[in-house]
């Protein structure tokens, strides 16, 4: 176990240790001490490291995350694991805005509550929330799940492409293009494993699911365009 | 981009660290915007028939005393100075709107930064940790204060363009984000008699609270109508005299944490400039939800 108190040591020192073992497979532990709402915490990590974060963190904790495992004991500020390509970011607490915001793949879990815009653009991710999501969250989701224990805020899902939202809770209002659908065995079945992956404790079989109708301009096929 | 920090005292045996520790929240929002900083703060309440009026010279070379003199003469009321720099406290039993009057005729490089019975506001430009030596933020006590830290976006980088904007007796205003329909509603206001000192949009704002006012909305209500005819993004903190109160823009555009204890509540645009103050560790952290009005208030 590394200890790296924030209270000496720079972000840019940090995370330029952590970007020295990109590429390895190095599975160093790293604790990170008084983070102290910081921004930028363990950007850019490329290798199987584990690293807990021992309290609150600003912008952009584990954006472009790769294979490297992040668990942050407390709240995350905006944009956190944006971008996140593989590997694990957990929130034990709430996040801000646009949390997994473009994530290509691996996993975010928020055990709190989600403000706005949570998984806008995500195109792989998997995000599953504990408690509740705000307005625009899968705002054009591209690919992946979207799982939310709580409620959902206004315009769920709005502009969506491919990405499964699962609620349990209520849903203020679905966004242009969203729909409910109808929940399979094969969606309780994923749904279950979701769950699992995120250790999140909730029963799949009361959740809805969300996804888009494939109405908007980009589904008509008339409106394809070929490059000249 | 821009800063923005309030700070409201719920101990009252905790006063005398307001200054202190409102002056470490806005040092930490100093990157969200170096261009220019102010303060409101809430302090030494004058008499029931007397108004207190913080003045702002854009001559750095003012004299105070014989400003005082001259006031006295022409509007026949008593004038106590208290020169603080650039900048002066009066104490007065004349009228706030007299006073103002006067200066745009007779002293134009003289501004209100802002009146009533409880509030001053100091602001220039440059970073936060030189306003808050220049005018010695850290020894003041009182009972509520907001912060700003400006990045301009739409409006020169002067002393006048900086925040707060006073909007009405003991009401001022600090913004992040930008309004796209501030020419028009300036030329709206100004209609309805609104004075305003500058083309800063944040400023058309704090006019339109005032007008709301005037027009007898309560804060709550003039809230509501800005939410129907601002268009652009916000989050505001706004000072009133025993409390303050933060909105949010509808869509939740510029970020805003806040935080509460047993002891102080406060709002900043990001949590590390609440991460300084003493409690945070136990406080209770939330971020404020848009379009929703959230005020704090003494018993």
């Amino acid at each position: 176990m590394i200890e790296i108190d924030l209270d000496k040591v720079t972000i840019r020192e940090f995370n330029q240790q952590l970007h020295d073992l990109n590429g390895t497979d190095k599975k160093e532990a790293y604790k990170i001490m008084n983070p102290r709402g910081k921004h930028s915490v363990a950007v850019g990590a490329d290798a199987p490291v584990d690293i807990t974060v021992e309290g609150h963190v600003g912008y952009y904790c584990g954006g472009m995350n790769k294979h490297a495992n992040i668990d942050i004991k407390g709240n995350a500020g905006p944009g956190v694991a944006e971008n996140i390509m593989s590997g694990c970011v957990r929130v034990q607490g709430n996040t801000s805005q646009y949390a997994g915001a473009t994530g290509r793949g691996g996993m975010l879990v928020i055990e709190g509550d989600a403000s706005s815009r949570c998984g806008i653009s995500m195109k792989g991710v998997d995000i599953v929330v504990g408690g509740s999501v705000d307005n625009m969250s899968a705002f054009m989701g591209q690919a992946g799940n979207l799982v939310v224990c709580g409620n959902a805020g206004h315009a769920l899902g709005d502009s969506l492409y491919e990405v499964k939202i699962y609620v349990q809770g209520e849903v203020k209002s679905l966004g242009a293009d969203c729909v409910e659908k109808e929940m399979t065995e094969e969606h309780v079945a994923k749904l279950a494993e979701l769950l699992e992956k995120a250790k999140i404790n909730a029963d799949p079989r009361k959740f809805r699911r969300y996804g888009s109708a494939r109405k908007l301009y980009n589904f008509k096929i008339d409106n394809a365009r070929l490059p000249e | 981009m821009c800063g923005i920090v309030g700070l409201f005292i719920k101990n009252p045996a905790m006063e005398a660290n307001l200054g202190n520790w409102l002056s470490d929240m806005l040092i930490e929002m100093t990157d969200r915007g170096p261009d220019s900083a102010g303060i409101a703060i809430y302090r030494n309440p004058v008499a029931a028939n007397q108004t207190k009026i913080t003045l702002l010279s854009r001559d750095e070379d003012i004299d105070w005393k014989k400003l005082g003199e001259q006031l006295k003469k022409d509007l026949h009321a008593a004038f106590e100075i208290e020169p603080v720099l650039n900048h002066a406290i009066v104490t007065t039993d004349a009228n706030a709107d007299d006073i103002k009057t006067w200066l745009e005729q007779n002293r134009p490089e003289i501004l209100v930064n802002a009146s009533g019975k409880v509030i001053e506001a100091y602001k220039q430009i440059g970073l936060p940790e030189n306003l808050i030596e220049r005018f010695n933020v850290r020894k003041m006590q009182g009972t509520h204060a907001l912060g700003h830290s400006r990045m301009a976006t739409e409006s020169n980088v002067t002393t006048e363009h900086s925040h707060p904007f006073a909007t009405g007796e003991d009401l001022c205003l600090v913004h992040n984000g930008s309004l796209s329909n501030h020419n028009r509603l300036r030329t709206f206001l100004r209609d309805q008699k609104i004075k305003f000192q500058t083309d800063n949009d944040s400023e058309v704002a704090a006019g339109y609270l005032t007008w709301r006012l005037r027009e007898g909305d309560s804060l709550e209500q003039a809230l509501e109508a800005a939410m129907k005819d601002l268009d652009g993004f916000y989050t505001f903190a706004i000072g009133t005299q025993d409390g303050f109160a933060v909105l949010r823009d509808p869509i939740g555009c510029k970020p805003a944490v806040m935080a509460e204890t047993d002891d102080w509540a406060a709002m900043a645009s990001e949590f590390r400039a609440i991460e300084c103050l003493p409690g945070a560790e136990s406080a209770k952290i939330w971020e404020p939800e848009p379009s929703r009005i959230y005020s704090w208030q003494r018993d």
